[in-house]
């Protein structure tokens, strides 16, 4: 079995890899749905139902698709430059943990100064975090990959102690929880009685953004350069360096937003169990969109969708829940492959 | 002078030899990966998935080393997921090891759930005893922590060396080392690379699966979601410390392991003055701090990460 | 292989054929690399592969060793055809390959190296010893002498070639090719490396010699056959041929070389005096190097590859930092070693891997054009890109430096090999460089290609440029440098004006057996020309 480059992909092709693989991993799955005993058509189309069949259904993928909006996007615009952040999830909680310091009382101004305020803060915590990894990363050549990860262990247990301590809400019966964020902290909800949050209109104006300084800006230009060559790019004299550090506040900042959104949008206010492995399942979005950020919010929709569909079917059919988790990170997998199909052909002998 | 006297107590011994148990196999299958150039950051979940299958066959009324066996062979066969994804394929490592663990990890909880709908506490099984061997468990302090231990501790000492003999001694191994360096070098002795790698992956990922059964059937007699919480990476920390080496991977996992246990000790010690977080911080901290340390070390395989494909140009 | 069989094989009739191609095709995308080849090699016979980068020689070798399977055509040795894409049946049915670029693992042993695919490989252990023996026999015989114990990162570049053929002799290899074997020796050993070849054709080898240097195959092969653009052009006795011949067969076409005008040297643009560089990962950095470049000259660097080229290069790319010395642009010492300030100071570089180097592959012909100057004010304000002017001075880089199958979205690494140095030569030129580092700027082009190369270089140099080649191609060296200066382990000799130094003199500095004397140095600096 060789590999050959295909040299001209028609835009559709792209197009088709995600449907491809999306289509993949549902037939993949109703194995797994089968032997949990419910017929599997039965199971998708209440997975479906869950998902999309009503506005509040809508509401709730929305509201779950913000976070992945994020994330995803954090995982893209790292990925994109060769920068394996598998940190989001630690950024997240630095985001809402720096939300929780200052937003529950400690900071007061009106709602029109507030939220970007800490919009700004819980981004500056998440870059800070990712700080670390990206100057070990090229002062000493350790792997990112690993010291992103650890770090989201240590964050946790950081949230946990504090949560124990100094932020544990006195109202909380005793339950490790903080006190939740005051009301100008809060970013309002669209719709009375919903729990979608404009959370969301900042996570797509962001994703465009990231767009648009991806293809028209210089820096744009120098990410997407070291991203591809490393080595050209030192030698044509960008500053890959500078450029790595940029891209990594830029990742780590896109996720500390995330745990804002989340705290002061879904929540009201910090629990250990804020983030269901959001940091994680935006790798997923990210590699399902193939890095493109307007791609980040479609599928990001597509993996709320499976998320709480799977809940809904969870709830009515007895299917575990965890089919979702699986469903999606099979999704990953195959749209690994049918990326490459569209990239190259395969040729037996 | 009480955190001194910690380690004349026989039972913080066996502790760490206890936990370093996990981390050897571990350490020593992501070893073995890496020397054939195909990073496994599948090995988190592997272990996830090792734990429960192993757990699970027991449960369900097989025998111990039946269910070592079972944890073995689901290992093998994520492995042989991502070494054809990487291999053959040549996709990215690091995505695909994350895919791979997120995989695992889920049709681990989602398998336990789908057998044990509506079980609150985690049931127990019977699991390994420690296996005494006579007169040498007697040596005080560390005579029990070597001897004294449940047989796949053995088991994970007795891999090391054979591991390690294969690697350096045998033409496999040669085989192996050479296409983690030069694949290219590899395919022009007529060797075939794809085959080599892709054994590499499944026989390391075996090993990984073993170190998460170790955790079910040895030391928690149960199975939790999150159990393995991070020893996958911990491990992947171990190999860069251990600079590719199976006898220094070992030495690696019982230092860190004894640093572990220590903490533990110490934590009981001092009390809640400091809270237990930051002794459970510890172990991520340590990774990270070993990793620094051992950067500038080179001596990594040439090949690791490098996709090989045949024939391209 | 044992002194028995070889005897046989050497008995059988001159004009036994060991080995015949039939009809070998092979298309890469829109490329046929090779067309419907037809070939025999008949015993004991060395035949010449001979023709230009890109003609289809190495594609060829690698499908008869099983790295590529070929579109149609099948390949039989000894009267057996042989499956196809398969080395080991490749090393099984007795042919050998010693690659241009080495197939050696460098953290294994010379005898790993060699054994390692000789044995079963589920055997519990490998007879190291009947080994050893039997490949010290093997070294002794055809004066090819190995330590076997040593790492293969400790050999020099010669004595790496040595343990490929070995391999191959080791396979009971009766059919060697030797894929462009004389490209990382001096002259001296090539000579040294033919005698080794008539032993191994003296003990029954046929031999396949891979080569688009022309004296060589006169030299050393029976047979000639010339590859032109994938197909074969010609194949005649060497005896019956001449240079003009070949060379006409070779390139096929008239190839104007270009013109090169003696001039008077300008005022110095670049100095180096008494620079180090360290040594990263095992190569040789620089010891103690000086040297002078004047504008309106070449200064070319002849030596063998690995011995401090690449410290050489990275320095004046602003890659490496000196640890001692003094660096002189324009007459002012240099304190910031960085690409970006380099360019700044109208150094252009054409670096000497144009892939990993020279251009950023799957981006655009356009978003690579302006990859050293983006952050000019025409290219971007205020960090926002200005795509019309980036296309238009694209657009003037393809038709000035004549860069063909440009599309303008495809990514730039679809471009065939000469016009993506076209590209790079238009980026560097584009800046009106003052100095231009020249890095193996003809490797792996067509003679036009390299032509046009020289041409360019040659334009510069006439228009006030100091021009520093470094090659490995003497006679690349001899044709556009003004002064030559020889680098060997790190050191720099003295520089030589052209018209004073032979092939055969550079040739005893590049294997250091002349003493680098770098007292009178200054002399031959200031004397240009």
């Amino acid at each position: 079995m060789r590999l050959e480059a295909r040299t001209n992909i028609p835009l559709g092709f792209m197009l088709l890899a995600p449907v491809l693989a999306v289509l993949a991993s549902f037939m993949l799955c109703a194995g797994l749905v089968a032997w949990s005993g419910v017929p599997v058509l039965e199971a998708y189309g209440l997975l479906l139902q869950g998902a999309l069949g009503s506005g509040f259904a809508l509401a709730e993928t929305l509201a779950r698709t913000t976070p992945l909006i994020f994330t995803g996007l954090a995982a893209a615009v790292a990925f994109k430059s060769r920068f394996w952040n598998i940190g989001a999830e630690g950024q997240l909680y630095a985001g809402a943990l720096i939300i929780t310091v200052l937003g529950t009382g400690m900071l007061d101004l009106p709602q029109e100064l507030m939220i970007p305020v800490l919009v700004i803060c819980s981004a500056v915590a998440g870059a800070l975090l990712l700080l670390g990894p990206v100057l070990l990363k090229l002062h000493f050549g350790v792997d990112e990959v690993v010291t992103t990860l650890l770090l989201n262990f240590i964050v946790i247990l950081l949230v946990s102690l504090l949560l124990e301590g100094p932020l544990k809400d006195p109202m909380g019966l005793g339950w490790p929880q903080a006190e939740p964020v005051t009301e100008a902290a809060e970013l309002p909800r669209l719709f009375r009685g919903l729990r979608l949050h404009s959370g969301l209109l900042l996570a797509l104006l962001l994703a465009f953004i990231i767009w648009i300084v991806s293809i028209r800006t210089t820096l744009g230009y120098e990410m997407r350069a070291v991203g591809f060559n490393q080595k050209a790019a030192r030698f044509a004299g960008m500053p890959v360096n500078r450029v790595m550090i940029m891209t990594a506040l830029i990742s780590g900042g896109i996720a500390g937003i995330a745990g804002y959104s989340e705290v002061a949008g879904m929540k009201g206010n910090l629990t250990l169990d804020l983030s269901p492995g959001f940091g994680y399942t935006g790798i997923v979005v990210a590699m399902l969109a193939q890095l493109h950020p307007l791609g980040v919010v479609i599928s990001a929709t597509f993996v709320a969708s499976v998320f709480v569909g799977a809940d809904a079917m969870s709830r009515s059919a007895g299917v575990p829940s965890y089919i979702a988790d699986v469903m999606v990170s099979v999704s990953l997998l195959c749209m690994l492959v049918s990326v490459l199909l569209v990239r190259f052909r395969i040729r037996w002998s | 002078m009480e955190w001194l006297e910690i380690f004349l107590n026989t039972s913080f011994w066996v502790a760490a030899v206890r936990i370093a148990t996990p981390l050897i196999f571990g350490t020593l299958g992501e070893v073995i990966c890496e020397k054939a150039g195909v990073l496994n950051l599948g090995i988190e979940g592997i272990m996830t998935i090792g734990a429960m299958v192993g757990w699970m066959t027991v449960y369900q009324g097989a025998g111990l080393w039946t269910g070592v066996l079972f944890a073995a062979v689901c290992g093998g066969i994520f492995g042989l997921l991502h070494a054809m994804l990487t291999v053959p394929l040549g996709l990215s490592q690091h995505v695909t090891g994350i895919g791979i663990t997120l995989l695992a990890t889920s049709l681990s909880s989602y398998v336990y759930r789908l057998i044990l709908p509506e079980v609150n506490s985690p049931p127990r099984i019977q699991a390994f005893e420690p296996l005494d061997i006579p007169g040498l468990s007697a040596v005080p302090i560390i005579g029990e922590a070597l001897f004294k231990q449940t047989p796949l501790t053995y088991f994970a000492f007795i891999s090391v060396i054979v591991v390690a003999y294969v690697l350096y001694r045998t033409p496999v191994g040669l085989a192996v080392q050479m296409v983690g360096e030069n694949p290219a070098a590899a395919e022009a002795q007529g060797l075939n690379v794809t085959i080599i790698r892709t054994c590499a992956v499944v026989c390391g990922s075996a090993f990984m699966a073993v170190g998460g059964a170790f955790l079910t059937m040895s030391a928690f007699n149960a199975f939790f979601f999150n159990m393995i919480n991070g020893r996958g990476w911990i491990c992947i920390a171990l190999v860069v410390f251990a600079s590719w080496r199976p006898g220094k991977a070992l030495l690696g996992a019982l230092l860190f392991a004894a640093f572990d246990a220590y903490q533990m000790r110490l934590q009981q010690l001092i009390g809640s003055e400091i809270p237990y977080q930051i002794f459970l911080m510890m172990p991520y901290v340590l990774s990270i701090l070993a990793l620094i340390v051992m950067s500038r070390r080179v001596g990594y395989p040439q090949a690791l990460m490098v996709p090989y494909r045949k024939g391209e140009r | 292989m044992n002194s028995s069989e070889i005897d046989v094989s050497k008995n059988q009739s001159d004009s036994e054929v060991v080995l015949r191609l039939r009809g070998i095709t092979k298309v890469f995308g829109s490329l046929v690399a090779n067309d419907d080849i037809s070939l025999e090699l008949k015993s004991g016979e060395v035949l010449a592969l001979l023709g230009e980068n890109g003609a289809g020689k190495t594609t060829l070798m690698n499908i008869l060793f099983g790295h590529y399977v070929a579109d149609s055509g099948s390949v039989e040795v000894f009267g057996k055809n042989i499956p196809e894409g398969s080395p080991h049946a490749a090393i099984e049915a007795g042919i050998g390959m010693v690659h241009q670029h080495f197939t050696l693992a460098d953290n294994l042993s010379v005898l790993d190296n060699v054994m390692l695919g000789t044995e079963s490989l589920w055997s519990l252990s490998s007879n190291r010893r009947s080994g050893r023996r039997h490949l010290e026999e093997l070294g002794k015989r055809f004066g090819l002498e190995v330590q076997p114990h040593v790492r293969i990162s400790e050999l020099s570049i010669g004595e790496r070639q040595r343990v490929e053929i070995l391999k191959a002799l080791y396979r009971k290899a009766r059919i060697l090719i030797l894929d462009e074997p004389t490209a990382v020796l001096t002259p001296q050993e090539t000579k040294d490396f033919f005698e080794t070849l008539k032993k191994l054709v003296k003990g029954g080898l046929s031999l396949i010699f891979i080569s688009h240097k022309m004296q060589e195959v006169l030299a050393i092969s029976d047979r000639v056959a010339v590859l032109r653009d994938g197909s074969l052009v010609t194949e005649i006795k060497t005896a019956a041929a001449s240079e003009t011949e070949l060379a006409h067969a070779m390139v096929g076409r008239e190839i104007e070389l270009p013109e090169r005008k003696a001039l008077e040297a300008g005022r110095s643009i670049f100095k180096l005096e008494d620079v180090t560089v360290s040594a990263g990962e095992g190569r040789p950095g620089l010891k103690e190097v000086s040297l002078n470049i004047c504008a309106k000259e070449i200064v070319g660097i002849a030596g063998v590859s690995g011995n401090g080229q690449t410290a050489l290069a990275d320095l004046i790319s602003g890659l490496a930092v000196p640890q001692s010395g003094i660096v002189e642009l324009h007459g002012e010492i240099v304190r910031r070693f960085t690409p970006e300030n380099m360019l700044r100071n109208k150094v252009g570089r054409i670096p000497e891997d144009r892939h990993t180097q020279g251009v950023i592959g799957d981006m655009s012909l356009a978003e690579n054009s302006i990859s050293e100057c983006y952050r000019e004010a025409q290219f971007s304000t205020f960090g926002w890109q200005n795509h019309r002017n980036r296309d238009r001075f694209a657009e003037n880089v393809v038709s000035r430096f004549d860069v063909r199958g440009y599309n303008s979205k495809a990514p730039v690494r679809l471009l065939s090999g000469g016009n993506m140095q076209k590209l790079i030569l238009g980026r560097v030129l584009s800046g009106n460089p003052q100095l231009i580092l020249a890095n193996q700027p003809g490797r792996g082009l067509d003679v036009g290609a390299v032509a046009y190369v020289h041409q360019q270089l040659l334009s510069a140099r006439a228009e006030g440029a100091a021009i520093l080649l470094i090659s490995e191609d003497l006679e690349e060296l001899l044709q556009i440098a003004d002064r030559i200066a020889v680098i060997h382990r790190g050191q720099l000799s003295e520089t030589f004006p052209r018209e004073s130094i032979s092939i055969a003199q550079l040739g005893l500095l590049m294997t250091g057996q002349q003493n680098f004397s770098t007292t009178n140095y200054p002399s031959a600096g200031n004397n240009a020309s």
